[in-house]
């Protein structure tokens, strides 16, 4: 298979497979950091300050190293530290563990950005319900909220454009996402070795789908372009 | 019967004594102006009756109902609050109209949510309060679309929508270039008419000798001079008062 029309196919094919654990980790981590940075955020803002100040200490850790160190720590410390290889060995041990370590990182920084929203809309507007004899729960539901979204709306496109390519760290894990496929053809697998160009190629998928995301979020944003904050 | 009385309000925060026991009353469609130069504590005093801060001592009776008394020992639930509120209405320096929402829904929102009335009867009735504030081709634009003066308007509207007891404003064209003051106090003025009770704390000394029955002058937390338009600017009896005045008139 020595021609580039003779390896395309094939290469084609395991990227694909790669990539479509790379969309699962993608999508795995929105759906548990979106909630879970949410839950950090109250957690930041409260005003009981023990709890406010051990969780800014995680926020700071967290946001402050490496993720690859992180997802190091997370698939390796219970194996050699705790000597329980709870993930267990394969594919799908480490396909938990680099969900928790993209979750747990994910939400950190989501944290921060769903504060930023949050502070960022006036007392003001809180007050001005107030004195009309809303409740709390209308105040944040029917007044704070659309407001906040409109403001974390940039930052969180940026963040989940980011998350796209840092799916790649999880090959430190051999997690077989599309870099990992990628690379394969290097070493040599189904017949194909010493080829660089299948991870050249790998970039063609990220830049195509963070390009369809980058066009989703702008067309929200002009959705919520209709009033000003 | 006064419909508002206010007896000995006291607040504080921290060390910091700004209202120093504050005692008034008003009677029903009067209206009351509040001059007193910056620190004096007027949007203090407004903030207190909106509930939005709590005195530490005084009571507030709206009619013959006792909302607030600083002694009481239990403090009073969100819930008991939010419906002692809703005698007052406050119209913000800033306006603070929801961006979200277009002109009409700013007006309906609060009422809608407590349902206080039919929706149609809403609809109708802040269509009305929009007209009054001579806004009705503006109703589907949002606040964005609209000049200081005008928002300013319908944060009247809305805060008429909830039909409080008294309305009060702090300083509601403090923070409108000059061209555009004049179409607001215009409509403060107009509500005069229509019996609405109202509280103006205000800069604009001309709309308060010609608008307002009753003045009263705040210096440092105390009420240092009360009465008609007449009797506190043209013969005022506090020499703080005279200082303030001339003062407000070399500024003009
Ligand atoms: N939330 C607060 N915390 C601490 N101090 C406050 C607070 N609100 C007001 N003050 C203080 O209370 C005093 C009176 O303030 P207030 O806003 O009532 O004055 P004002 O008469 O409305 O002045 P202005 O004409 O500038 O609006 C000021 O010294 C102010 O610094
Ligand atoms: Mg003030």
């Amino acid at each position: 298979m020595n021609t580039f029309f003779e390896q395309f196919p094939i290469v084609f094919n395991a990227l694909n497979v790669g990539f479509l654990q790379t969309m699962k980790l993608f999508a795995v981590t929105l759906l548990g950091a979106i909630p879970l940075g949410l839950l950090i955020c109250f957690g930041s803002m409260s005003r009981f300050k023990p709890l406010s100040s051990v969780v800014r200490t995680i926020v700071w850790v967290v946001r402050g190293s490496p993720l690859m160190i992180q997802l190091l720590i997370v698939y390796y410390f219970p194996g050699l530290v705790l000597k329980t290889a709870i993930w267990g060995g394969g594919e799908h041990g480490r396909f938990i563990a680099a969900s928790i370590a993209f979750i747990l990182n994910y939400a950190c920084y989501f944290s921060e950005i769903y504060r930023g929203g949050i502070q960022g809309v006036p007392h003001g507007q809180q007050e001005a319900g107030q004195v009309l004899g809303l409740s709390r729960r209308q105040i944040f539901f029917k007044i704070t909220l659309l407001q906040m979204i409109k403001r974390i709306v940039p930052p969180m496109s940026n963040e989940i454009i980011t998350l796209v390519k840092d799916t790649s760290l999880a090959r430190i894990i051999a997690l077989q996402e599309i870099i990992w496929a990628g690379q394969a053809f290097m070493k040599g697998s189904q017949g194909i070795s010493g080829q660089i160009w299948p991870l050249f190629f790998t970039a063609v998928y990220y830049l195509v789908f963070s390009g369809i995301l980058t066009i989703l979020f702008s067309k929200l944003e002009k959705k919520l372009s209709y009033f000003k904050v | 019967m006064a419909l508002l009385r206010v007896e000995d309000i006291r607040k504080k925060f921290g060390k910091n004594e700004v209202l120093k026991g504050i005692s008034f009353s008003l009677e029903k469609g009067e209206v009351l102006a509040i001059i007193g130069s910056s620190g004096s504590g007027k949007t203090t005093l407004l903030r207190c009756l909106n509930f939005l801060e709590t005195p530490e001592q005084g009571r507030i009776f709206v009619g013959d109902e006792e909302l607030f008394d600083g002694e009481a020992n239990e403090k009073m639930s969100d819930e008991q609050i939010r419906v002692k509120r809703l005698h007052f209405g406050l119209v913000f320096q800033n306006f603070n109209l929801f961006p979200q929402y277009n002109i009409l829904q700013n007006v309906t929102l609060a009422p809608s949510l407590l349902k206080i009335d039919t929706p149609q009867n809403i609809e109708a009735h802040a269509r009305e309060l929009i007209e009054k504030v001579g806004l009705t081709e503006k109703a589907a634009q949002y606040p964005c679309e609209l000049s200081g003066g005008q928002q300013q308007r319908v944060a009247i509207a809305r805060a008429l929508a909830m039909r409080p007891d008294i309305l009060c404003f702090d300083e509601p064209t403090s923070a409108l270039d000059p061209e555009l003051t004049g179409e607001v106090l215009k409509a403060i003025k107009g509500l005069k008419s229509g019996d609405s009770t109202m509280i103006v704390v205000t800069h604009e000394m001309e709309f308060a000798k010609n608008v307002a029955d009753r003045v009263i002058f705040m210096a440092d937390g105390v009420i240092e001079e009360e009465g008609t338009p007449a009797d506190v600017f043209d013969h005022p009896k506090s020499e703080k008062t005279r200082a303030f005045l001339q003062n407000s008139l070399e500024n003009f």
